[in-house]
């Protein structure tokens, strides 16, 4: 019996000692670059395709995320992306923990009341996304009494609120609110079209989208009120990119169609 | 603090689920603990074996972890067996949705956590009693089970009242995590009033004050009942 622990023992030694080796190779290899340009923290949900998420390499992708960097590239700043919960992200920028709020963010009178945003870059809506073979919900007024999931602070939330008789589940993140969805307990989950459109191509199997969108949306990227020069950047690096075309470009790559003309830019009235 | 003041009753009713959450989870724990402890000590080895894996997956594994096998896990793999039964042995679906209620899924994750500590609380216990105490049991005529119930087990209570207290505002802090399942408690109450007026400090200090009160009353009740049954020995004696 004794024999045995020792080899175990001398086992998961030897395996600890391969992990150090492998940090500390791993760390050789990635040379610290000297950082020229100027550092921005961008505070990310990056749990959001195809606007945020990590492709299967576990790299931070997606269409917000090209658009920042091109941003940082005309105007000179280096984003350095933090992933942190969707509803906590209001809250770092206005308390200046981190310099820019970059999460599919709906322009909002109750945000704009907190922090400043960009131009419109987006536009979006919200949508319904049932279990595939659901097919007693065709649209918002069918969800009446029934449970609806929701990312916690999100626009798709404070919709299913209204409601009537509705119960809200709120969900950190949006694969668990699918997965309540799937399971049965919530009917449907309302969110950002992209974003669902995204899961629903994933699993065709399991969920579908429902109805046309709720309302339109504008994307806008969130700063401090008191970095307005961040705000100056970020606008004059849109208009920029707008002026190349590679807006249109970046855009193009990740919906496959070519944006509204006036974006980025306010929407006609 | 408007912003808390208006809102008070959302963070009360948030606070009542996490106490009716906790007494159901722990009392669960308990009995599945008591069981768990004695199976440890078993002379059966197979009785022993159960036990000790019980503990050592649900103590040794995150109970966040838990919590997602349970309510995410657990459906799929119901809706597969039922699956597999009905294509091999043409058995008919038993229900129609292989869903678990959050509710009913908190309690399952949150007692199995709670059982196998409340497990080896109760070991521990046991254990503590002085072998002497057994032996003198058992030269009075008494058969070992007459020794565990009359003897070992009303003086392991003692001492285990105070790590059982522990353990109710470890679980009481621990329901928090269950905003994982989209379930509504306290701390998620906190968060949803915070995205919906952005202030945190305000909202969530208020938040912790509110467990600091409910984990204080523990504690002062905990004191007491040791209190008491240390009176009680006494008198005893």
């Amino acid at each position: 019996m004794r024999s045995i622990w020792k080899v175990l023992l001398v086992v998961m030694l030897v395996g600890l000692v391969g992990l150090l080796v492998a940090g500390c190779s791993k760390k050789q290899a990635a040379q610290p670059q000297p950082p020229q340009l100027p550092q921005y923290k961008v505070a990310s949900e990056i749990d959001y395709p195809p606007l945020e998420f990590r492709d299967t390499s576990g790299n931070v992708t997606g269409y917000d995320i090209d658009l920042m960097n091109a941003i940082g590239k005309v105007e000179g700043f280096q984003p350095v992306y933090q992933d942190m919960n969707f509803d906590g992200i209001i809250a770092a920028v206005e308390a200046n923990s981190v310099d820019i709020g970059l999460s599919a963010f709906t322009i909002t009178p109750d945000r704009q009341k907190m922090v400043d945003f960009s131009m419109p870059y987006y536009r979006s809506g919200l949508i319904l996304a049932v279990s595939k073979n659901n097919n007693g919900i065709k649209s918002i007024d069918d969800l009446k009494g029934k449970t609806i999931a929701a990312q916690i602070g999100t626009t798709g939330y404070d919709r299913a609120k209204e409601v009537p008789g509705a119960t809200v589940k709120p969900f950190d993140h949006i694969p668990e609110a699918l997965l309540d969805v799937k399971s049965g307990d919530a009917a449907a989950l309302i969110n950002d079209l992209p974003v669902s459109a995204y899961y629903v191509n994933q699993s065709p199997n399991d969920y579908k989208l429902v109805g046309d969108t709720l309302d339109s949306e504008y994307y806008g990227i969130v700063v401090a009120k008191n970095k307005p020069q961040i705000l100056q950047q970020i606008n004059d690096g849109l208009n920029k990119l707008k002026a190349s075309g590679e807006f249109a470009t970046i855009y193009k790559k990740w919906y496959g169609r070519d944006p509204e003309p006036y974006l980025p830019g306010q929407p006609p009235q | 603090m408007d912003v808390v003041f208006q809102n008070l009753h959302f963070l009360f009713a948030g606070a009542l689920e996490t106490i009716k959450l906790t007494v159901i989870a722990v009392s669960l724990g308990i009995i599945l603990g008591l069981f768990a402890g004695m199976g440890r000590l078993s002379t059966a080895k197979s009785i022993r074996l159960i036990a000790t894996c019980y503990i050592d997956f649900f103590r040794g594994t995150p109970l966040l972890v838990q919590i997602f096998i349970v309510y995410f896990g657990f459906p799929q793999l119901i809706s597969e067996a039922q699956a597999f039964l009905f294509t091999h042995l043409g058995i008919g679906q038993a229900a129609a949705s292989t869903n678990i209620p959050p509710f009913l899924a908190a309690i399952i994750a949150l007692s199995l956590n709670s059982g196998a500590y409340v497990g080896e609380i109760f070991r521990a216990g046991i254990q503590s009693i002085e072998k002497g105490q057994r032996e003198a049991a058992l030269s009075l005529g008494m058969t070992p089970r007459q020794a565990m119930y009359h003897v070992i087990l009303p003086q392991a209570f003692r001492v285990v009242v105070p790590p059982l207290g522990n353990e109710f505002i470890a679980m009481l802090k621990d329901t928090s995590l269950l905003i994982v399942i989209g379930y509504i408690e306290l701390t998620r109450q906190g968060q949803i009033l915070d995205a919906t007026y952005f202030k945190p400090f305000q909202i969530f200090i208020s938040v912790a004050f509110l467990y600091l009160i409910m984990t204080f009353s523990v504690s002062r009740l905990v004191d007491f009942t040791e209190r008491r049954l240390s009176v009680h020995v006494h008198h005893q004696d």
